[in-house]
């Protein structure tokens, strides 16, 4: 396998987006975003469009909707429930293995 | 290269009509899928779902589910496989019936099948010739609780699926160190401008996006800029209370333990989490150790808490 190494000296932390950015690192197209704003799936700070500002876990929430969108068919409604479940139950399972070491299996 | 046995992996009989491998597909497509199975278990959902839309690539278009039946039915999953020369002489693939998937997700054995041959190859391979934009990539980083808190400099190897100049789909590894600013938290992205794709015939390449996962040391758990560690403390501290020495991911401290105190209790520790404009907090939570190893002297102690002592912690239970 080839392997080339390319140090880099530094990156940093994408800390909030605006809508353009967003759009821009997502690909995605700002009618798009703006459905799922509306959806209640991504919620941006700021009062109006052009003051929005969104978290940059918005990247990932974005790549999953499309992702479950495409795979399983699923309406905006549908991926809105299935990210909330999905998290809450990632959070449950990590739970449940921290719950795991602390009791000796004896 | 392993032959794949694509009826096995959607659990069906190699007799199944399409609408019974589509609908094996969907029901296990959704069980799956990486989006829904986050956490711990994430990685192998998404093994197996990639191998769901490998198997369902081929069995949902008649056309390429008649080509891999011809290979017969003796093949067994995981075995030494060659396909045989000619093995598709006399099909004529139209290429059409290609799901969503991305085929540069799928395995050696379909690629040597399917990818190469004529009528696919132009359809799978489309789209990215010459005058392709800068584009951004997408990746994933495991950094430890430690990183996240201080900062640091650390090696990755990312894997990339690129076609070399035979027009195979390999695996290209390369390794980047990364400079993690101190305080990033889970679910964050760090850019590293210039480190995407460059753009076909010049231009400015695209960034490259790493989303921060962090990993929980053993008793240990973080949720967001939040986290959680086990303090383990003896009997009498949680009788007695008092003051113990505690080592956080940002140094030593003294805590103090109330009386009375239960495992599971939180004692929490402003400012103490994950680093950041508003920082998070650190709780520790409070889980009573009985000693190992007990002398007769403790046994003699035990012995008399258990005389002098009127407490029964099942009286509510009607024993």
């Amino acid at each position: 396998m080839a392997t080339n190494r390319a140090l880099v000296p530094t990156g940093e932390v994408v800390s909030v987006l605006s809508l353009t950015e967003l759009c821009h690192v997502s690909n995605a197209s700002a009618d798009w975003v703006i459905e799922l704003v509306e959806e209640g799936i991504l919620e941006p700070v700021g009062q109006n469009r052009s003051a929005w500002r969104f978290e940059s876990t918005c990247v990932t929430t974005l790549r999953r909707v499309r992702r479950l969108q495409a795979d399983l068919r699923l309406n905006l409604a549908g991926v809105a429930v299935v990210l909330i479940l999905a998290d809450e139950n990632a959070q449950l399972k990590r739970r449940l293995a921290q719950i795991e070491t602390e009791i000796p299996s004896d | 290269m392993d032959y794949k046995d694509y009826y096995k992996v959607l659990g069906v009989e190699r007799k199944a009509s399409q609408d019974e491998i589509k609908r094996a597909y969907r029901k296990l497509a959704r069980k799956f899928h990486p989006d829904v199975n986050r956490g711990p278990d994430e990685a192998e959902a998404e093994l197996k779902f990639k191998e769901l839309g490998e198997a369902y690539e081929v069995l949902q278009d008649p056309e390429k589910r008649a080509a891999y039946d011809q290979l017969g039915e003796n093949w067994k999953e995981g075995q030494d496989f060659r396909p045989p020369p000619d093995w598709d002489d006399g099909f004529e693939f139209s290429g059409g019936g290609y799901t969503q998937a991305d085929p540069e997700q799928f395995g050696d054995f379909f690629e040597e099948l399917f990818s190469k041959r004529g009528g696919f190859d132009g359809r799978m391979h489309a789209g990215r010739q010459a005058h392709a934009p800068a584009q951004d990539h997408h990746a994933k980083i495991v950094i430890d609780l430690t990183e996240a808190y201080n900062g640091g400099s650390r090696d990755f190897t990312l894997r990339k699926p690129e076609l070399d100049k035979n027009g195979h789909i390999v695996l290209r590894e390369r390794a980047i160190r990364v400079s993690i600013p101190k305080g990033v938290a889970e679910g964050q992205h760090i850019r590293l401008a210039g480190q995407g794709s460059p753009a076909l015939g010049g231009g400015k390449a695209g960034d490259l996006y790493l989303e921060v996962a962090i990993k929980d040391p053993p008793g240990f758990r973080v949720e967001g800029r939040d986290v959680f560690m086990e303090l383990p403390i003896t009997p009498w501290e949680a009788a007695l209370g008092g003051r113990v020495a505690v080592m956080t991911p940002s140094g030593k401290v003294e805590l103090t333990v109330p009386k009375h105190a239960q495992t599971g209790k939180k004692l929490r520790l402003k400012g103490r989490g994950i680093p950041g404009k508003i920082p998070g907090n650190l709780f520790a939570v409070l889980k009573i150790v009985i000693p190992p190893t007990e002398s007769e002297k403790a046994r003699e102690l035990y012995a008399e808490m258990a005389r002098e002592m009127d407490y029964d912690p099942r009286a509510g239970q009607g024993v």
